[in-house]
């Protein structure tokens, strides 16, 4: 274990610094993603129906990436996301908490019991009458359970326990629910991504659906899908949330991003996740 | 007395004539162009060219490739600015930097001379709210910028 860690690190180190001196090797938008030689990804799809007037097809962030990022995330020996799904693993046997419990005392093998999760989060969660992310219902399931303290909204634990559970439903198509009781918070959702927001005036879809494909200075702009999420991300070598990624597009347009873990970024995850339905989950994915 | 001093040297740094100076507020514009220069003290184009580059500033390049501006990474959201001085007046340069919006409707191009209007806006690139709005560049780098732009000749 230790060995195959420090394996991962090196590679990501190495190609952090590639990327750092400029070695730009452009990105092959007609790539397969390919896991391991056997699970093939679907990175490209016809659009949802409640996104036709827009887009015609969706694309993962993935075939936005250079050669050597995707590369990266085919083989997970080579993926330093991994690594957090490791530990992931690890919180999810441990015990916490005033009910003397850990996650797996409750829901035993995370292949089965967390298989599809990923794929349809954020969900309405009837008895609490709420909109949940998956880290909503961590902390839910910690907190009212356990007996134990919440994580964090974004912090390395949270990410490293929603990187384990993404990582069970790979290769399954995203499949969001967008009407029902979670209609006004979808419609909450697609208002803030289309309203333009902070003093460089931007909305999502001014860079994402607008100019997708287009570079932003050396960054080449993807339609900031999150079927990818948590992304581990060579710039600063460590995972990202959904709505950490959020916040910090938010911050780049000079704007007042919304708090992690709010209603409001909640409302834009589902909808976000739903320009997404029917991209496979990747989390953990490799990002620059 | 301490902080008055401060205030001074502030004013003095930004090499603005700020008695003669425009205000975002006061800016006059007809059709999207803007006559009068924002601070009567004549732009100067390399200085200019630094600011279309420098990501804290105009960060032109982001969006714009420019071949005189030795700029890494030149963006291609909005068209290459060879030749801009060629297809408009001073006056319109001026325009698009004070509010695109007023020339290429609903444009992804931000505001440059602007401080209202805003949702959510920030202070800077701190994630926090903004207290006070301050234009993203001051006016006589709107003016420098014109200067640069309008040399830029087919
Ligand atoms: C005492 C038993 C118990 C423990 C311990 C527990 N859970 Fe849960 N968990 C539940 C129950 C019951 C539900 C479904 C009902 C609900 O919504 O609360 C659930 C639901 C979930 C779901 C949503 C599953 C779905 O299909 O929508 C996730 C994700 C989850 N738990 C994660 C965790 C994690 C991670 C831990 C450890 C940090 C954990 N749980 C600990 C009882 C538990
Ligand atoms: C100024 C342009 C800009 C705006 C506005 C913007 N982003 Fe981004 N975003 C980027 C860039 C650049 C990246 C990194 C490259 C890429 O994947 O597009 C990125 C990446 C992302 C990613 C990661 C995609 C992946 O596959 O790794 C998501 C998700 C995202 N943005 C969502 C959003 C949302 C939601 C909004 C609105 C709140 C937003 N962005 C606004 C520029 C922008
Ligand atoms: C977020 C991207 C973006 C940024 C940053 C940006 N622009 Fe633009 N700009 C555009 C787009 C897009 C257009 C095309 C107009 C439209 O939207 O139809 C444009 C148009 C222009 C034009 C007219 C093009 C021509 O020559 O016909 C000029 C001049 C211009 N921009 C100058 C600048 C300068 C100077 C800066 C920096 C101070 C800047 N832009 C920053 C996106 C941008």
């Amino acid at each position: 274990m230790t060995k195959l860690t420090s394996i991962r690190t090196i590679a990501a180190l190495a190609f952090a610094g590639s990327i750092a001196l400029g070695g730009a090797v452009t990105a092959d938008e007609n790539a397969e993603l390919v896991i391991n030689g056997e699970l093939a990804l679907v990175t490209k799809t016809a659009a949802p129906d409640h996104l036709k007037d827009s887009l015609d097809e969706i694309y993962s962030g993935w075939v936005y990436r250079e050669t050597d990022t995707q590369a990266m995330q085919m083989d997970d020996f080579d993926n330093p996301g991994m690594v957090f799904v490791d530990l992931g693993m690890d919180a999810w046997n441990k015990v916490e908490g005033t009910e003397n419990k850990s996650c797996a005392s409750c829901h035993n093998d995370p292949a089965e019991s967390m298989k599809g999760v990923r794929a349809t989060y954020p969900k309405w969660n009837e008895a609490a009458g709420e909109l949940r992310t998956v880290e909503g219902q961590v902390n839910h399931c910690r907190t009212k359970n356990m007996g134990a303290e919440p994580y964090k909204y974004v912090s390395g634990d949270m990410a490293n326990m929603v990187a384990m559970i993404a990582v069970q439903s790979r290769g399954m198509p995203v499949n969001v629910a967008i009407d029902g009781p979670v209609k006004a918070a979808w419609e909450q959702g697609k208002e803030i991504y289309y309203t333009r927001t902070g003093v460089l005036d931007l909305s999502c879809a001014s860079c994402h659906e607008q100019n997708y494909g287009n570079y932003i200075r050396a960054d080449h702009l993807s339609q900031g899908q999150i079927n990818g999420f948590p992304a581990y991300r060579l710039k600063d070598a460590r995972l990202h949330q959904v709505q950490d990624r959020f916040w910090g597009c938010i911050r780049d347009v000079r704007g007042e991003p919304y708090d992690r873990g709010s209603p409001e970024f909640t409302a834009l995850e589902l909808y976000v996740a739903s320009r997404g339905n029917g991209l496979s989950v990747e989390g953990a994915s490799v990002r620059n | 007395m301490k902080l008055a001093l401060i205030t001074a040297a502030a004013f003095v740094t930004a090499g603005a004539a700020f008695a003669g100076e425009i205000a975002p507020k006061d800016v006059v514009m007809t059709e999207g162009a803007v006559e009068a220069s924002l601070t009567g003290v004549a732009g100067n184009a390399a200085e200019g060219g630094k600011v279309m580059a420098n990501r804290a500033q105009g960060n032109c390049v982001a969006c714009h490739e420019v071949s005189s501006l030795k700029a890494a990474f030149q963006g291609n959201v909005g068209p290459s600015l060879d030749g801009a001085g060629s297809r408009w007046s001073e006056a319109q340069l001026r325009g698009m930097l004070v509010n695109p919006k007023m020339t290429f409707e609903g444009t992804v191009m931000p505001a440059f001379y602007k401080v209202d209007g805003y949702t959510r806006p920030g202070d800077g690139y701190t994630g926090k709210a903004a207290t006070e709005i301050t234009p993203v560049l001051t006016a006589q780098q709107i003016e420098d910028v014109v200067a640069f732009l309008a040399a830029l000749k087919e």
